[in-house]
Protein backbone atom coordinates (compact mmCIF):
# COMPACT_ATOMS: atom_id res chain seq x y z
CA UNK A 1 0.00 0.00 0.00
CA UNK A 2 2.29 2.23 0.71
CA UNK A 3 4.58 1.52 -2.25
CA UNK A 4 1.73 2.30 -4.44
CA UNK A 5 1.16 5.75 -2.92
CA UNK A 6 4.93 6.28 -3.13
CA UNK A 7 4.62 5.51 -6.64
CA UNK A 8 1.68 7.73 -7.23
CA UNK A 9 2.76 10.82 -5.16
CA UNK A 10 6.22 10.48 -8.04
CA UNK A 11 3.93 10.36 -10.46
CA UNK A 12 1.73 13.57 -9.80
CA UNK A 13 5.03 15.36 -8.56
CA UNK A 14 6.53 14.92 -11.71
CA UNK A 15 3.39 16.78 -13.77
CA UNK A 16 3.30 19.50 -11.29
CA UNK A 17 4.59 22.79 -13.45
CA UNK A 18 5.67 26.48 -12.06
CA UNK A 19 3.42 29.17 -13.05
CA UNK A 20 6.23 29.88 -15.94
CA UNK A 21 6.30 26.61 -17.22
CA UNK A 22 2.66 26.68 -17.72
CA UNK A 23 2.71 29.74 -19.67
CA UNK A 24 5.49 28.44 -21.71
CA UNK A 25 3.55 25.44 -22.27
CA UNK A 26 0.65 27.10 -23.29
CA UNK A 27 2.54 29.63 -25.46
CA UNK A 28 3.80 27.27 -27.58
CA UNK A 29 0.92 25.05 -27.56
CA UNK A 30 -1.05 28.81 -28.98
CA UNK A 31 2.13 29.03 -31.20
CA UNK A 32 1.64 25.63 -32.85
CA UNK A 33 -1.74 25.49 -33.41
CA UNK A 34 -2.41 29.30 -35.12
CA UNK A 35 -0.22 26.86 -37.70
CA UNK A 36 -2.26 24.43 -38.00
CA UNK A 37 -5.47 26.37 -37.99
CA UNK A 38 -4.61 29.86 -39.11
CA UNK A 39 -6.03 29.03 -43.01
CA UNK A 40 -9.07 27.94 -41.98
CA UNK A 41 -10.06 30.88 -39.34
CA UNK A 42 -8.66 32.69 -42.29
CA UNK A 43 -10.76 30.69 -44.60
CA UNK A 44 -13.72 31.51 -42.56
CA UNK A 45 -14.01 34.93 -42.05
CA UNK A 46 -13.15 35.57 -45.65
CA UNK A 47 -16.07 33.48 -45.91
CA UNK A 48 -17.83 35.86 -44.04
CA UNK A 49 -16.62 39.15 -45.78
CA UNK A 50 -19.01 41.02 -48.25
CA UNK A 51 -16.52 41.35 -51.92
CA UNK A 52 -16.03 44.29 -51.34
CA UNK A 53 -14.43 44.56 -48.01
CA UNK A 54 -12.08 41.26 -48.94
CA UNK A 55 -10.54 43.09 -52.13
CA UNK A 56 -9.61 46.01 -49.71
CA UNK A 57 -6.55 48.11 -48.23
CA UNK A 58 -5.48 48.04 -46.00
CA UNK A 59 -6.22 44.03 -44.63
CA UNK A 60 -8.79 43.72 -41.86
CA UNK A 61 -8.53 40.53 -39.63
CA UNK A 62 -12.12 40.67 -38.99
CA UNK A 63 -14.96 40.76 -41.21
CA UNK A 64 -17.11 44.17 -40.33
CA UNK A 65 -20.96 43.45 -41.61
CA UNK A 66 -20.30 40.06 -41.77
CA UNK A 67 -22.84 37.61 -42.93
CA UNK A 68 -23.46 33.91 -44.19
CA UNK A 69 -24.49 35.17 -47.10
CA UNK A 70 -21.95 33.85 -49.39
CA UNK A 71 -23.11 30.39 -48.28
CA UNK A 72 -26.35 31.04 -49.75
CA UNK A 73 -25.24 32.57 -53.19
CA UNK A 74 -22.42 29.92 -53.73
CA UNK A 75 -25.32 27.49 -54.55
CA UNK A 76 -26.02 29.98 -57.73
CA UNK A 77 -22.34 30.66 -58.73
CA UNK A 78 -21.18 27.14 -58.56
CA UNK A 79 -24.76 25.41 -59.80
CA UNK A 80 -22.37 22.17 -59.59
CA UNK A 81 -21.73 22.44 -56.45
CA UNK A 82 -24.50 19.69 -54.84
CA UNK A 83 -22.93 17.09 -57.47
CA UNK A 84 -19.56 17.70 -56.59
CA UNK A 85 -20.25 16.95 -52.78
CA UNK A 86 -22.09 13.66 -54.46
CA UNK A 87 -19.33 12.81 -56.67
CA UNK A 88 -16.81 13.28 -54.11
CA UNK A 89 -18.61 11.01 -51.70
CA UNK A 90 -19.65 8.42 -54.10
CA UNK A 91 -16.14 8.13 -55.18
CA UNK A 92 -14.59 7.38 -51.96
CA UNK A 93 -17.60 5.32 -50.90
CA UNK A 94 -17.16 3.05 -53.91
CA UNK A 95 -12.60 2.95 -53.18
CA UNK A 96 -13.55 1.96 -49.68
CA UNK A 97 -15.58 -0.99 -50.92
CA UNK A 98 -13.17 -2.02 -53.14
CA UNK A 99 -10.45 -1.97 -50.84
CA UNK A 100 -12.38 -3.48 -47.39
CA UNK A 101 -12.99 -6.22 -50.19
CA UNK A 102 -9.41 -6.63 -51.32
CA UNK A 103 -8.06 -5.88 -47.99
CA UNK A 104 -10.30 -7.99 -45.12
CA UNK A 105 -9.16 -11.64 -46.99
CA UNK A 106 -5.37 -10.55 -47.49
CA UNK A 107 -4.58 -8.85 -43.95
CA UNK A 108 -6.25 -12.37 -42.41
CA UNK A 109 -3.85 -14.35 -44.81
CA UNK A 110 -1.27 -12.07 -43.43
CA UNK A 111 -1.90 -11.98 -40.25
CA UNK A 112 -2.60 -15.93 -39.51
CA UNK A 113 -0.44 -17.72 -42.25
CA UNK A 114 3.67 -18.06 -42.69
CA UNK A 115 4.20 -19.30 -45.77
CA UNK A 116 6.80 -19.14 -48.32
CA UNK A 117 7.03 -16.06 -50.37
CA UNK A 118 4.25 -14.33 -48.16
CA UNK A 119 6.43 -12.03 -46.28
CA UNK A 120 8.12 -10.67 -49.80
CA UNK A 121 4.48 -10.48 -51.16
CA UNK A 122 4.03 -7.87 -47.82
CA UNK A 123 7.22 -6.27 -48.63
CA UNK A 124 6.09 -6.16 -52.32
CA UNK A 125 2.70 -3.91 -50.85
CA UNK A 126 4.43 -1.44 -48.81
CA UNK A 127 6.80 -0.80 -51.52
CA UNK A 128 3.55 0.06 -53.44
CA UNK A 129 2.66 2.90 -51.20
CA UNK A 130 6.38 4.79 -51.95
CA UNK A 131 5.40 5.11 -55.84
CA UNK A 132 2.62 8.27 -56.11
CA UNK A 133 0.42 7.81 -58.53
CA UNK A 134 1.65 10.86 -60.72
CA UNK A 135 4.91 8.48 -61.30
CA UNK A 136 2.93 5.94 -63.00
CA UNK A 137 0.36 8.73 -64.90
CA UNK A 138 1.37 8.10 -68.18
CA UNK A 139 0.90 3.92 -68.40
CA UNK A 140 -2.61 4.68 -66.26
CA UNK A 141 -3.82 7.32 -68.70
CA UNK A 142 -3.13 5.19 -71.77
CA UNK A 143 -5.10 2.15 -70.35
CA UNK A 144 -7.94 4.24 -69.50
CA UNK A 145 -7.94 5.39 -72.89
CA UNK A 146 -7.77 2.08 -74.31
CA UNK A 147 -10.19 0.63 -72.11
CA UNK A 148 -12.67 3.77 -72.67
CA UNK A 149 -12.58 4.16 -69.02
CA UNK A 150 -11.74 8.34 -69.34
CA UNK A 151 -14.10 10.62 -68.26
CA UNK A 152 -16.12 8.04 -66.24
CA UNK A 153 -16.46 7.78 -62.50
CA UNK A 154 -14.13 4.46 -62.85
CA UNK A 155 -11.08 6.58 -64.05
CA UNK A 156 -10.90 8.25 -60.67
CA UNK A 157 -11.98 5.47 -58.55
CA UNK A 158 -9.88 2.31 -59.90
CA UNK A 159 -6.36 3.70 -59.44
CA UNK A 160 -7.25 5.56 -56.28
CA UNK A 161 -8.01 2.58 -54.38
CA UNK A 162 -4.71 1.14 -55.37
CA UNK A 163 -3.07 3.16 -53.25
CA UNK A 164 -5.43 2.66 -50.21
CA UNK A 165 -4.57 -0.88 -50.06
CA UNK A 166 -0.97 -0.86 -48.65
CA UNK A 167 -2.02 0.99 -45.43
CA UNK A 168 -5.21 -0.51 -45.33
CA UNK A 169 -3.92 -3.89 -44.99
CA UNK A 170 -1.02 -2.80 -42.89
CA UNK A 171 -3.57 -1.50 -40.26
CA UNK A 172 -6.12 -4.60 -40.26
CA UNK A 173 -3.15 -7.33 -40.66
CA UNK A 174 -1.89 -5.62 -37.15
CA UNK A 175 -5.47 -5.80 -35.54
CA UNK A 176 -5.81 -9.35 -36.74
CA UNK A 177 -2.82 -10.55 -35.27
CA UNK A 178 -3.97 -9.49 -32.04
CA UNK A 179 -7.25 -12.07 -32.30
CA UNK A 180 -5.80 -15.22 -30.24
CA UNK A 181 -4.76 -18.30 -32.68
CA UNK A 182 -6.55 -20.69 -29.92
CA UNK A 183 -10.00 -19.79 -31.95
CA UNK A 184 -8.56 -21.03 -35.19
CA UNK A 185 -7.71 -24.24 -33.51
CA UNK A 186 -10.50 -24.15 -31.51
CA UNK A 187 -12.48 -23.86 -34.58
CA UNK A 188 -10.37 -26.58 -35.99
CA UNK A 189 -10.78 -29.47 -33.80
CA UNK A 190 -14.90 -28.79 -34.26
CA UNK A 191 -14.23 -29.60 -37.84
CA UNK A 192 -14.81 -25.97 -39.10
CA UNK A 193 -13.06 -25.33 -42.64
CA UNK A 194 -10.75 -22.59 -43.25
CA UNK A 195 -13.58 -20.36 -45.11
CA UNK A 196 -15.93 -21.14 -42.44
CA UNK A 197 -13.59 -20.02 -39.46
CA UNK A 198 -12.65 -16.77 -41.56
CA UNK A 199 -16.50 -16.30 -41.86
CA UNK A 200 -18.26 -17.16 -39.04
CA UNK A 201 -15.12 -17.00 -36.56
CA UNK A 202 -12.76 -14.19 -37.36
CA UNK A 203 -14.84 -11.85 -39.55
CA UNK A 204 -17.38 -10.68 -36.50
CA UNK A 205 -14.22 -10.56 -33.85
CA UNK A 206 -12.67 -8.13 -36.27
CA UNK A 207 -15.50 -5.83 -37.26
CA UNK A 208 -14.36 -3.11 -35.26
CA UNK A 209 -10.79 -3.43 -36.64
CA UNK A 210 -12.19 -3.56 -39.93
CA UNK A 211 -14.86 -0.43 -39.17
CA UNK A 212 -11.23 1.66 -38.11
CA UNK A 213 -9.66 0.59 -41.53
CA UNK A 214 -12.95 1.58 -43.13
CA UNK A 215 -13.17 5.06 -41.79
CA UNK A 216 -9.38 5.53 -42.58
CA UNK A 217 -9.69 4.08 -45.64
CA UNK A 218 -12.54 6.89 -46.67
CA UNK A 219 -10.99 9.50 -44.93
CA UNK A 220 -7.23 9.02 -47.32
CA UNK A 221 -10.08 8.42 -50.21
CA UNK A 222 -12.28 11.80 -49.48
CA UNK A 223 -8.86 13.60 -48.77
CA UNK A 224 -6.60 12.53 -52.16
CA UNK A 225 -8.75 13.21 -54.59
CA UNK A 226 -6.92 15.58 -57.10
CA UNK A 227 -4.75 14.12 -59.34
CA UNK A 228 -6.40 10.96 -61.43
CA UNK A 229 -9.75 13.10 -61.34
CA UNK A 230 -7.77 15.87 -62.37
CA UNK A 231 -6.06 14.18 -65.58
CA UNK A 232 -8.31 11.03 -66.42
CA UNK A 233 -11.68 13.06 -65.93
CA UNK A 234 -13.26 16.57 -68.11
CA UNK A 235 -16.58 16.01 -67.55
CA UNK A 236 -17.97 18.80 -65.20
CA UNK A 237 -20.98 16.10 -63.93
CA UNK A 238 -18.41 13.65 -63.07
CA UNK A 239 -16.08 15.95 -60.70
CA UNK A 240 -15.33 15.36 -57.58
CA UNK A 241 -15.42 18.67 -55.07
CA UNK A 242 -11.29 19.24 -54.70
CA UNK A 243 -11.26 19.48 -58.93
CA UNK A 244 -14.96 21.27 -59.06
CA UNK A 245 -13.57 24.23 -56.90
CA UNK A 246 -9.99 24.10 -58.52
CA UNK A 247 -11.76 25.30 -61.79
CA UNK A 248 -13.57 27.66 -60.06
CA UNK A 249 -9.54 28.48 -58.28
CA UNK A 250 -7.83 28.83 -61.47
CA UNK A 251 -10.42 31.69 -62.86
CA UNK A 252 -9.69 35.46 -63.26
CA UNK A 253 -12.01 36.37 -60.96
CA UNK A 254 -12.31 34.32 -58.12
CA UNK A 255 -15.41 34.66 -55.67
CA UNK A 256 -13.27 34.37 -52.42
CA UNK A 257 -15.82 34.29 -50.26
CA UNK A 258 -17.95 31.74 -51.80
CA UNK A 259 -14.70 29.34 -52.72
CA UNK A 260 -14.08 29.77 -49.09
CA UNK A 261 -18.02 28.80 -48.05
CA UNK A 262 -17.94 26.08 -50.49
CA UNK A 263 -14.72 24.67 -49.36
CA UNK A 264 -15.76 24.73 -45.66
CA UNK A 265 -19.22 23.31 -46.77
CA UNK A 266 -16.69 20.03 -48.48
CA UNK A 267 -14.94 20.11 -45.45
CA UNK A 268 -17.74 19.36 -43.07
CA UNK A 269 -17.85 15.60 -43.14
CA UNK A 270 -14.39 15.80 -42.70
CA UNK A 271 -14.70 17.62 -39.67
CA UNK A 272 -17.77 16.00 -37.97
CA UNK A 273 -15.57 12.47 -38.11
CA UNK A 274 -12.74 13.71 -36.51
CA UNK A 275 -15.12 14.70 -33.82
CA UNK A 276 -16.94 11.89 -33.61
CA UNK A 277 -14.69 9.17 -33.95
CA UNK A 278 -11.52 10.73 -32.66
CA UNK A 279 -10.80 7.79 -30.33
CA UNK A 280 -11.11 5.64 -33.37
CA UNK A 281 -8.84 8.07 -35.49
CA UNK A 282 -5.42 8.53 -33.25
CA UNK A 283 -4.97 5.09 -32.63
CA UNK A 284 -6.24 4.34 -36.42
CA UNK A 285 -3.81 7.14 -38.23
CA UNK A 286 -0.71 5.88 -36.08
CA UNK A 287 -0.68 2.09 -36.59
CA UNK A 288 -1.39 3.17 -40.45
CA UNK A 289 2.02 5.19 -40.18
CA UNK A 290 4.08 2.25 -38.78
CA UNK A 291 5.06 0.26 -41.47
CA UNK A 292 8.06 -2.08 -40.40
CA UNK B 1 -2.66 -24.99 -35.71
CA UNK B 2 -1.24 -28.31 -38.50
CA UNK B 3 -0.52 -25.72 -42.09
CA UNK B 4 -1.53 -28.16 -44.66
CA UNK B 5 -1.81 -28.14 -48.37
CA UNK B 6 -5.28 -27.15 -47.70
CA UNK B 7 -4.41 -24.10 -45.46
CA UNK B 8 -1.68 -22.70 -48.04
CA UNK B 9 -4.41 -22.79 -51.17
CA UNK B 10 -7.11 -21.07 -48.85
CA UNK B 11 -3.82 -18.35 -47.88
CA UNK B 12 -2.83 -17.70 -51.51
CA UNK B 13 -6.57 -17.45 -52.52
CA UNK B 14 -7.41 -15.02 -49.91
CA UNK B 15 -4.43 -12.57 -51.06
CA UNK B 16 -5.09 -13.32 -55.00
CA UNK B 17 -7.52 -10.88 -55.39
CA UNK B 18 -5.47 -8.21 -54.13
CA UNK B 19 -2.39 -8.78 -55.72
CA UNK B 20 -3.71 -8.96 -59.21
CA UNK B 21 -5.35 -5.62 -58.50
CA UNK B 22 -1.77 -4.00 -57.64
CA UNK B 23 -0.22 -6.36 -60.02
CA UNK B 24 -2.65 -4.59 -62.82
CA UNK B 25 -2.76 -0.63 -61.24
CA UNK B 26 0.46 -0.52 -60.59
CA UNK B 27 2.99 -3.06 -61.04
CA UNK B 28 1.70 -3.24 -65.11
CA UNK B 29 2.31 0.55 -65.18
CA UNK B 30 5.42 0.30 -63.96
CA UNK B 31 7.14 -1.72 -65.77
CA UNK B 32 4.93 0.03 -68.83
CA UNK B 33 6.46 3.29 -67.80
CA UNK B 34 10.09 1.87 -68.22
CA UNK B 35 9.35 0.23 -71.87
CA UNK B 36 7.59 3.97 -73.00
CA UNK B 37 10.67 5.45 -71.96
CA UNK B 38 12.27 3.91 -74.99
CA UNK B 39 9.70 5.19 -77.34
CA UNK B 40 8.31 8.35 -78.74
CA UNK B 41 4.69 7.55 -78.25
CA UNK B 42 2.14 10.75 -77.96
CA UNK B 43 -1.17 11.34 -79.43
CA UNK B 44 0.01 9.75 -82.33
CA UNK B 45 -1.36 6.42 -82.97
CA UNK B 46 2.32 4.86 -83.92
CA UNK B 47 4.47 4.34 -81.08
CA UNK B 48 8.62 3.70 -82.06
CA UNK B 49 11.35 2.41 -80.27
CA UNK B 50 14.20 5.16 -80.54
CA UNK B 51 16.86 3.77 -77.76
CA UNK B 52 18.24 6.24 -75.70
CA UNK B 53 17.08 8.99 -77.18
CA UNK B 54 14.37 10.17 -74.64
CA UNK B 55 17.32 9.78 -71.73
CA UNK B 56 20.08 11.68 -74.06
CA UNK B 57 17.43 14.57 -74.73
CA UNK B 58 16.46 15.22 -70.81
CA UNK B 59 20.26 15.09 -68.92
CA UNK B 60 20.41 18.86 -70.09
CA UNK B 61 21.31 21.98 -67.32
CA UNK B 62 17.90 22.25 -66.76
CA UNK B 63 16.94 18.43 -65.71
CA UNK B 64 19.90 18.83 -63.69
CA UNK B 65 18.80 21.93 -62.25
CA UNK B 66 15.09 20.22 -61.29
CA UNK B 67 16.66 16.83 -59.52
CA UNK B 68 18.62 19.70 -57.22
CA UNK B 69 15.69 21.72 -56.80
CA UNK B 70 13.78 18.65 -55.89
CA UNK B 71 16.18 17.34 -53.39
CA UNK B 72 16.17 20.99 -51.36
CA UNK B 73 12.84 21.23 -51.61
CA UNK B 74 12.45 17.96 -50.01
CA UNK B 75 15.32 18.30 -47.85
CA UNK B 76 13.69 21.66 -45.90
CA UNK B 77 9.98 20.38 -46.22
CA UNK B 78 11.21 17.08 -44.04
CA UNK B 79 13.34 19.00 -41.92
CA UNK B 80 11.05 21.21 -41.18
CA UNK B 81 8.46 18.68 -40.25
CA UNK B 82 10.37 16.56 -38.08
CA UNK B 83 11.54 19.39 -36.26
CA UNK B 84 7.70 21.56 -35.61
CA UNK B 85 6.43 17.41 -35.06
CA UNK B 86 8.93 17.36 -32.25
CA UNK B 87 8.12 20.52 -31.10
CA UNK B 88 4.27 20.03 -30.90
CA UNK B 89 4.44 16.59 -29.56
CA UNK B 90 7.09 17.09 -26.68
CA UNK B 91 4.05 20.50 -26.00
CA UNK B 92 0.97 17.83 -26.69
CA UNK B 93 2.68 15.30 -24.37
CA UNK B 94 2.67 17.48 -21.46
CA UNK B 95 0.11 16.73 -18.56
CA UNK B 96 -2.16 20.29 -18.93
CA UNK B 97 -5.69 20.53 -18.93
CA UNK B 98 -7.60 21.00 -22.56
CA UNK B 99 -4.38 18.58 -23.90
CA UNK B 100 -7.27 16.38 -25.57
CA UNK B 101 -9.12 19.35 -27.61
CA UNK B 102 -5.66 20.24 -28.52
CA UNK B 103 -4.46 16.83 -29.89
CA UNK B 104 -8.02 16.74 -31.66
CA UNK B 105 -6.92 20.46 -32.91
CA UNK B 106 -4.01 19.53 -34.69
CA UNK B 107 -5.52 17.23 -36.85
CA UNK B 108 -7.51 19.05 -39.40
CA UNK B 109 -5.11 19.77 -42.18
CA UNK B 110 -4.47 15.99 -42.30
CA UNK B 111 -8.09 14.60 -42.76
CA UNK B 112 -9.69 17.75 -44.71
CA UNK B 113 -9.28 17.38 -48.66
CA UNK B 114 -5.55 18.31 -49.43
CA UNK B 115 -6.55 20.50 -52.37
CA UNK B 116 -9.16 22.28 -50.35
CA UNK B 117 -6.20 23.30 -47.48
CA UNK B 118 -4.02 24.25 -50.49
CA UNK B 119 -7.11 26.86 -51.62
CA UNK B 120 -6.77 28.85 -48.14
CA UNK B 121 -3.47 28.94 -48.35
CA UNK B 122 -3.85 30.33 -51.66
CA UNK B 123 -5.98 33.24 -50.44
CA UNK B 124 -3.87 33.50 -47.18
CA UNK B 125 -0.23 33.90 -50.00
CA UNK B 126 -2.36 36.84 -52.20
CA UNK B 127 -0.33 39.91 -52.27
CA UNK B 128 -2.86 43.01 -52.15
CA UNK B 129 -5.77 41.12 -49.67
CA UNK B 130 -4.05 37.93 -48.26
CA UNK B 131 -3.31 37.25 -44.42
CA UNK B 132 -0.02 36.85 -44.46
CA UNK B 133 1.25 39.87 -46.65
CA UNK B 134 -1.83 42.12 -44.43
CA UNK B 135 -0.23 40.76 -41.52
CA UNK B 136 3.16 41.49 -41.88
CA UNK B 137 2.03 45.54 -43.33
CA UNK B 138 0.41 46.47 -40.58
CA UNK B 139 3.08 45.37 -37.98
CA UNK B 140 5.52 46.98 -40.50
CA UNK B 141 7.44 44.44 -41.21
CA UNK B 142 7.81 44.77 -45.20
CA UNK B 143 6.56 48.17 -46.73
CA UNK B 144 4.00 47.23 -49.56
CA UNK B 145 1.65 44.41 -50.60
CA UNK B 146 4.16 40.99 -51.36
CA UNK B 147 2.61 38.51 -53.51
CA UNK B 148 4.16 35.88 -51.97
CA UNK B 149 3.53 33.07 -55.12
CA UNK B 150 4.62 35.69 -58.20
CA UNK B 151 8.56 35.71 -57.23
CA UNK B 152 10.85 32.61 -57.54
CA UNK B 153 12.16 32.72 -53.79
CA UNK B 154 9.09 33.45 -52.00
CA UNK B 155 7.17 30.73 -53.98
CA UNK B 156 9.57 28.43 -53.77
CA UNK B 157 9.25 28.44 -49.39
CA UNK B 158 5.16 29.16 -49.93
CA UNK B 159 4.90 25.60 -51.44
CA UNK B 160 7.16 24.47 -48.53
CA UNK B 161 5.48 26.12 -45.95
CA UNK B 162 1.89 24.60 -46.73
CA UNK B 163 3.83 21.18 -47.47
CA UNK B 164 5.01 21.20 -43.81
CA UNK B 165 1.80 21.82 -42.70
CA UNK B 166 -0.18 19.09 -44.40
CA UNK B 167 2.40 16.60 -42.93
CA UNK B 168 2.82 18.17 -39.71
CA UNK B 169 -0.09 16.69 -38.11
CA UNK B 170 0.76 13.01 -38.94
CA UNK B 171 4.15 13.59 -37.34
CA UNK B 172 3.03 14.83 -34.25
CA UNK B 173 0.74 12.52 -33.77
CA UNK B 174 2.92 10.03 -34.68
CA UNK B 175 5.80 11.26 -32.50
CA UNK B 176 3.02 11.85 -29.54
CA UNK B 177 2.69 7.64 -29.55
CA UNK B 178 6.24 7.47 -29.68
CA UNK B 179 6.68 9.43 -26.51
CA UNK B 180 4.03 7.65 -24.25
CA UNK B 181 5.37 4.38 -25.25
CA UNK B 182 8.47 5.67 -23.70
CA UNK B 183 8.01 3.68 -19.85
CA UNK B 184 7.32 5.98 -17.05
CA UNK B 185 9.97 4.90 -14.27
CA UNK B 186 12.56 6.11 -16.21
CA UNK B 187 11.13 9.68 -16.30
CA UNK B 188 10.30 8.80 -12.34
CA UNK B 189 13.69 7.54 -11.82
CA UNK B 190 15.11 10.17 -13.32
CA UNK B 191 13.24 12.88 -11.49
CA UNK B 192 14.13 11.49 -8.34
CA UNK B 193 17.69 11.45 -9.27
CA UNK B 194 17.27 15.32 -9.67
CA UNK B 195 17.14 15.52 -13.65
CA UNK B 196 15.89 18.77 -14.75
CA UNK B 197 12.67 18.73 -16.71
CA UNK B 198 15.61 20.04 -19.91
CA UNK B 199 17.97 16.79 -18.90
CA UNK B 200 14.85 14.38 -18.92
CA UNK B 201 14.33 15.61 -22.67
CA UNK B 202 17.84 15.56 -24.29
CA UNK B 203 18.93 12.33 -22.31
CA UNK B 204 15.16 10.37 -22.29
CA UNK B 205 13.10 11.59 -24.66
CA UNK B 206 14.83 12.17 -27.55
CA UNK B 207 17.01 8.98 -27.38
CA UNK B 208 13.94 7.13 -27.31
CA UNK B 209 12.74 9.04 -29.93
CA UNK B 210 15.24 8.31 -32.16
CA UNK B 211 13.70 5.53 -34.10
CA UNK B 212 10.83 6.96 -34.30
CA UNK B 213 12.06 10.18 -36.05
CA UNK B 214 14.45 8.24 -38.50
CA UNK B 215 11.15 5.77 -38.96
CA UNK B 216 9.04 9.23 -39.59
CA UNK B 217 11.54 11.08 -41.57
CA UNK B 218 12.04 8.46 -44.22
CA UNK B 219 8.21 8.01 -44.67
CA UNK B 220 8.30 11.83 -44.80
CA UNK B 221 11.03 11.71 -47.24
CA UNK B 222 9.10 9.62 -50.00
CA UNK B 223 5.90 11.06 -49.49
CA UNK B 224 7.45 14.55 -50.08
CA UNK B 225 9.12 13.55 -53.03
CA UNK B 226 5.96 12.56 -54.54
CA UNK B 227 4.27 15.80 -53.17
CA UNK B 228 2.24 17.00 -56.96
CA UNK B 229 -1.04 18.98 -55.32
CA UNK B 230 0.56 21.31 -53.45
CA UNK B 231 3.04 22.96 -56.16
CA UNK B 232 0.36 22.28 -58.87
CA UNK B 233 -2.30 24.52 -57.13
CA UNK B 234 -0.28 26.68 -55.40
CA UNK B 235 1.94 27.62 -58.89
CA UNK B 236 1.73 25.20 -61.03
CA UNK B 237 5.52 24.95 -60.71
CA UNK B 238 5.95 28.50 -62.00
CA UNK B 239 7.04 31.32 -61.52
CA UNK B 240 9.59 30.51 -64.52
CA UNK B 241 10.27 27.12 -63.02
CA UNK B 242 11.31 27.66 -59.87
CA UNK B 243 9.08 25.36 -57.63
CA UNK B 244 9.70 22.46 -60.54
CA UNK B 245 10.52 19.45 -58.88
CA UNK B 246 10.40 15.85 -60.80
CA UNK B 247 6.58 14.73 -60.21
CA UNK B 248 5.64 18.53 -61.66
CA UNK B 249 8.06 18.61 -64.23
CA UNK B 250 7.11 14.85 -65.52
CA UNK B 251 3.24 16.12 -65.40
CA UNK B 252 4.08 18.95 -67.53
CA UNK B 253 6.14 17.34 -70.15
CA UNK B 254 3.52 13.97 -69.88
CA UNK B 255 -0.03 15.58 -69.99
CA UNK B 256 0.58 18.95 -70.28
CA UNK B 257 2.50 18.71 -73.41
CA UNK B 258 1.41 15.17 -74.40
CA UNK B 259 5.04 13.97 -74.39
CA UNK B 260 4.47 10.81 -73.19
CA UNK B 261 7.88 8.95 -74.23
CA UNK B 262 10.06 11.91 -72.60
CA UNK B 263 7.75 11.95 -69.45
CA UNK B 264 8.35 8.05 -69.28
CA UNK B 265 12.19 8.81 -69.20
CA UNK B 266 11.35 11.57 -65.94
CA UNK B 267 9.39 9.12 -64.62
CA UNK B 268 11.87 6.64 -65.12
CA UNK B 269 14.23 8.51 -63.23
CA UNK B 270 11.86 9.38 -60.55
CA UNK B 271 11.11 5.92 -59.93
CA UNK B 272 14.98 5.54 -59.64
CA UNK B 273 15.56 7.55 -56.47
CA UNK B 274 12.52 6.09 -54.95
CA UNK B 275 13.58 2.61 -55.08
CA UNK B 276 17.05 3.97 -53.67
CA UNK B 277 14.81 5.49 -50.49
CA UNK B 278 12.63 2.33 -50.57
CA UNK B 279 15.56 0.23 -50.07
CA UNK B 280 16.99 2.52 -47.60
CA UNK B 281 13.71 2.78 -45.41
CA UNK B 282 13.92 -1.34 -45.19
CA UNK B 283 16.75 -1.45 -44.61
CA UNK B 284 16.88 0.97 -41.92
CA UNK B 285 13.42 -0.65 -40.18
CA UNK B 286 15.30 -3.66 -40.06
CA UNK B 287 18.02 -2.32 -38.30
CA UNK B 288 16.10 -0.66 -35.97
CA UNK B 289 13.77 -3.62 -35.35
CA UNK B 290 17.28 -5.65 -34.41
CA UNK B 291 18.70 -3.33 -32.26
Amino acid sequence: MAKIFKINKTSTMIDRYSWYELIGIYAGIALFLFFMLAPFIEGFLVSLKPLSQLFSSPYSFWPENGSFRAYWTMWESVPQFGWYIFNSLLISTVATLIVLVLVVPAAYAFARFKFKGMALVLGAFLAVSMFSGAVLLIPLFRLMRTLGLLNTYFAMIVPGAAFLIPSAIWLLRTYMMRIPIELNEAAYMDGASQFYTFRRVILPIARPGIIVVAIMTFIGAYAQQFIFALTFNSKTEYMPLPVGLYAYFGKQEVIWNELMAASFVGIAPALVIIFFLQRYLVGGLTAGAIKQ
Amino acid sequence: MTQNRSAWIFAWALLVPAILYVLVIVAWPLVETFRLSFTNASLRRTVDYVGWRNYEKIFDADFLEIIIRTFTWTFFSVLLKMLIGTFGAVLLNCAVPGRHLFRLLTMPPWIVPMAIGIFMWGWMYNGQFGMISGLLQRFGIVDGPVAFLAYGNTAYWSTIVTDVWIGVPMVTIYFLAAIQSIPRDLYEAAWTDGASRWMRFRRITLPLMAPAIITMSMLSLIATFNSFDIIWILTQGGPSGSTTTMIIDTYSTAIGSKKYGEGAARAVVICLFLSLFCVAYFRMTRKLAMA
